[in-house]
């Protein structure tokens, strides 16, 4: 039978099928941060049952840490309880931990990719949604609860029932200014936040085959964002050379026959998927949100759509803006450039180079952080903290920070933020902030210039 | 896990579509390390203005309704994995959530803490959400074994679909650790072979 990717992960860890019911698919590498793991642990401890593959796992303390002062004490007595626990507990269990100041330490999505833990073909959970993000390799990875935590803890395994099928293509020129982040959140305002519920979703075509891996990472980490458990783009050389001499990355013969088996990772030409989407790349435009779910998308250029929905007017109530307007010269004061979706070196270059020799607006308070103390580390010997600092920004340290706003980085009530993370939810960023999702270089520009502007414009 | 076989209640109509589980538990309160005490601070900010003040307008508040139901619109639990989104709904007392549709992670999450997703048809969730608008002491009726949700005195009734295996761990209040520890022979053999 013709098979997809998707299909030939799956298949491959498959250890047994219950009748009429669900499959134990066994999990190659588990994910964990100090959010949702500490009652998966404490159920186990309360059961008296071990955790059984530690090697398999890597932690790191990402959602609930500051971005600035890391090397002082946690002021928040919660937060530093929370950090003190993930610690204990990893000690425990003989966990490899990269907690807050490890050069190692970061974003959990970002740091497991630049370690070479995340490779094709592997099965990858964590407690966290944009798990998702690691699909870019040709993996299987999504996001668990706590309670599926504790089973991978226990049995190195979960109960599934296997997903349906779905595929995005998108082939094409792209236009200059459109970045990764403005593809998914064009697909996304296109086909709606939950048309891939109950689906995993492979990306496919020319446009993912030219992107890199820090692009492709922003497309899968935000299939979530239309309900896919996860996203996928087949293996190809870019990912081998990405992976090729990482600190867990297969080394010497190790790599060649595991080059040599992701190569056969790819979907079968005539393999039958359960949905087909396709897409024209001219068609997309830089893109920003209006409304408060990741679908509610247009292009920078057009005005917010007139609708007669009553979720529809709930969420510009919120967010204060009037049905059918355009978003251009609207001033913002907060930007945004950070989390799993958008803190990769690439995305730091990009703004840079947008930035370089201009200065940022008096009234904009934009925060820049990296995804991991080596993207940061990177940002600093490629120059680019120079070209940030010349012209008013501050770089802060690594973490989920303003995206989830779990610590101190909260955008005040009221407030719009452009920002490169990837949820617009009601008070995402902090109670009654408003949150416009863009790509760093929106991002970048509207720092620059105070205001919504149309980038297209701003090119060449 | 609580076992849960059959609910007779009062229902609750929260008549918004895509409720995130950012707005079923806002991310400040994710900092506790067990599971308890987040059904207090479910729904927190359309419960509550920014000064702590209750917001009257909120369905929740509205000392009318009540119950362990709460029926709600479209693409329920959409967004972060958050596990303490089941869990302060559970702890708030809700033992039953109808949906026409609901985020697969969420889902899952509330079929781990025995809080049940009832995934419904648009029209009869219309139908049924405008009867509770109509009448608060409206009661709703779930039964677990032959999967029908019905609405008292009005004939109005469906049947639901459920994992066979997620339901006979809810009706017995099994999880799915005990299951798999069960196979630990099979993943060890597993592993042996491919790893």
């Amino acid at each position: 039978m013709k098979k997809t990717l998707f299909d030939k992960v799956w298949d491959a860890h498959v250890v047994d099928s219950i009748k009429d019911g669900p499959q134990v698919l066994y999990i190659d590498k588990h994910l964990i941060h100090e959010v949702t793991s500490p009652q998966a642990f404490q159920e186990l401890e309360e059961r008296g049952i071990p955790v059984l593959r530690p090697g398999q796992i890597i932690a790191t303390a990402d959602h609930n840490t500051p971005t600035v002062n890391q090397h002082l004490p946690v002021k928040d007595t919660l937060s530093r309880k929370q950090l003190k626990q993930l610690s204990a507990n990893c000690k425990k269990n003989g966990i490899t931990l990269y907690e807050l100041g490890h050069k190692y330490n970061g974003i959990v999505h970002v740091i497991a990719p630049e370690l070479g833990f995340t490779q094709p073909g592997m099965t990858i959970v964590c407690g966290d949604s944009h798990t998702s993000t690691h699909g870019a390799f040709g993996a299987i990875a999504f996001g668990i609860g706590t309670s599926q935590v504790a089973q991978v803890f226990a049995s190195q395994c979960l109960l599934l029932k296997k997903p349906k099928k779905m595929r995005i293509t998108v082939n094409g020129k792209l236009k200059k200014g459109v970045l990764p982040k403005d593809i998914i959140l064009y697909i996304i305002s296109q086909i709606g936040t939950n048309a891939g519920t109950g689906y995993f979703c492979e990306y496919a075509g020319e446009v993912f085959e030219d992107m890199s891996m820090e692009g492709r990472m922003t497309v899968c980490n935000m299939s979530i964002e239309m309900g896919a458990r996860g996203g996928m783009i087949a293996p190809d050389e870019t990912t081998f050379s990405y992976i090729k001499g990482r600190k867990f990355a297969p080394k010497g013969k190790d790599f060649e026959a595991k080059v040599a088996y992701w190569k056969t990772l790819s979907t079968d030409k005539d393999a039958v998927l359960d949905k087909e989407y396709s897409f024209n790349a001219s068609a997309i435009e830089p893109m920003l949100t209006y409304g408060t779910n990741p679908g509610m998308g247009i292009k920078i250029s057009e005005n917010i759509p007139i609708l007669n929905d009553r979720s529809f007017t709930k969420a510009l109530d919120y967010m204060g803006f009037e049905a059918g307007e355009s978003l251009l010269e609207k001033s913002i004061n907060y930007v945004f450039i950070g989390s799993c979706t958008n803190s990769r070196i690439e995305d730091f270059r990009i703004a840079a180079n947008f930035i370089k020799g201009k200065q940022k607006a008096e009234h904009v308070t934009a925060w820049l952080v990296p995804g991991s103390k080596q993207v940061e580390a990177q940002i600093v010997e490629e120059g680019l903290q120079d070209i940030f600092e010349a012209a008013g920004f501050q770089l802060r340290q690594p973490g989920c920070s303003a995206c989830l706003a779990m610590n101190e980085d909260k955008i005040p009530q009221g407030e719009y933020c452009v920002s490169t993370s990837n949820r617009n939810f009601e008070g995402r960023q902090g109670q009654g902030a408003r949150t416009l999702l863009a790509s760093p270089l929106v991002a970048a520009a509207t720092a620059i210039e105070g205001k919504i502007i149309d980038i297209t414009k701003h090119l060449n | 896990m609580e076992k849960f076989k059959q609910l007779r209640s009062t229902a609750i109509p929260l008549d918004i579509e895509n409720i995130d589980t950012d707005q079923i538990i806002p991310a400040r309160f994710l900092k506790a390390t067990d599971k308890k005490g987040f059904g207090d601070n479910v729904f927190r900010d359309w419960r509550y203005d920014k000064n702590g003040n209750v917001n009257d307008s909120f369905i929740l508040n509205n000392k009318e309704y009540g119950g362990s139901i709460l029926v709600a619109g479209n693409n329920f639990g959409c967004g972060s994995s958050r596990e303490h989104a089941a869990w302060a709904l559970a702890g708030y007392g809700f033992k039953v959530i109808v949906s026409s549709y609901f985020a697969d992670i969420f889902k899952g999450n509330s079929l781990n803490n025995g809080l049940l997703p009832v995934q419904v048809s648009e029209i009869f969730l219309k139908k049924v959400m405008q009867l509770l608008k109509n009448d608060p002491k409206t009661e709703i009726e779930v039964d677990l074994e032959t999967q029908t949700i019905s609405v008292i005195g009005t004939g109005l009734s469906e049947t639901f679909e459920i994992d066979p295996y997620k339901k006979m761990c809810m009706l017995n209040g099994y999880d799915d650790i005990d299951f798999l520890l069960s196979k630990q022979e099979k993943i060890e053999a597993f592993e042996l072979n491919n790893l």
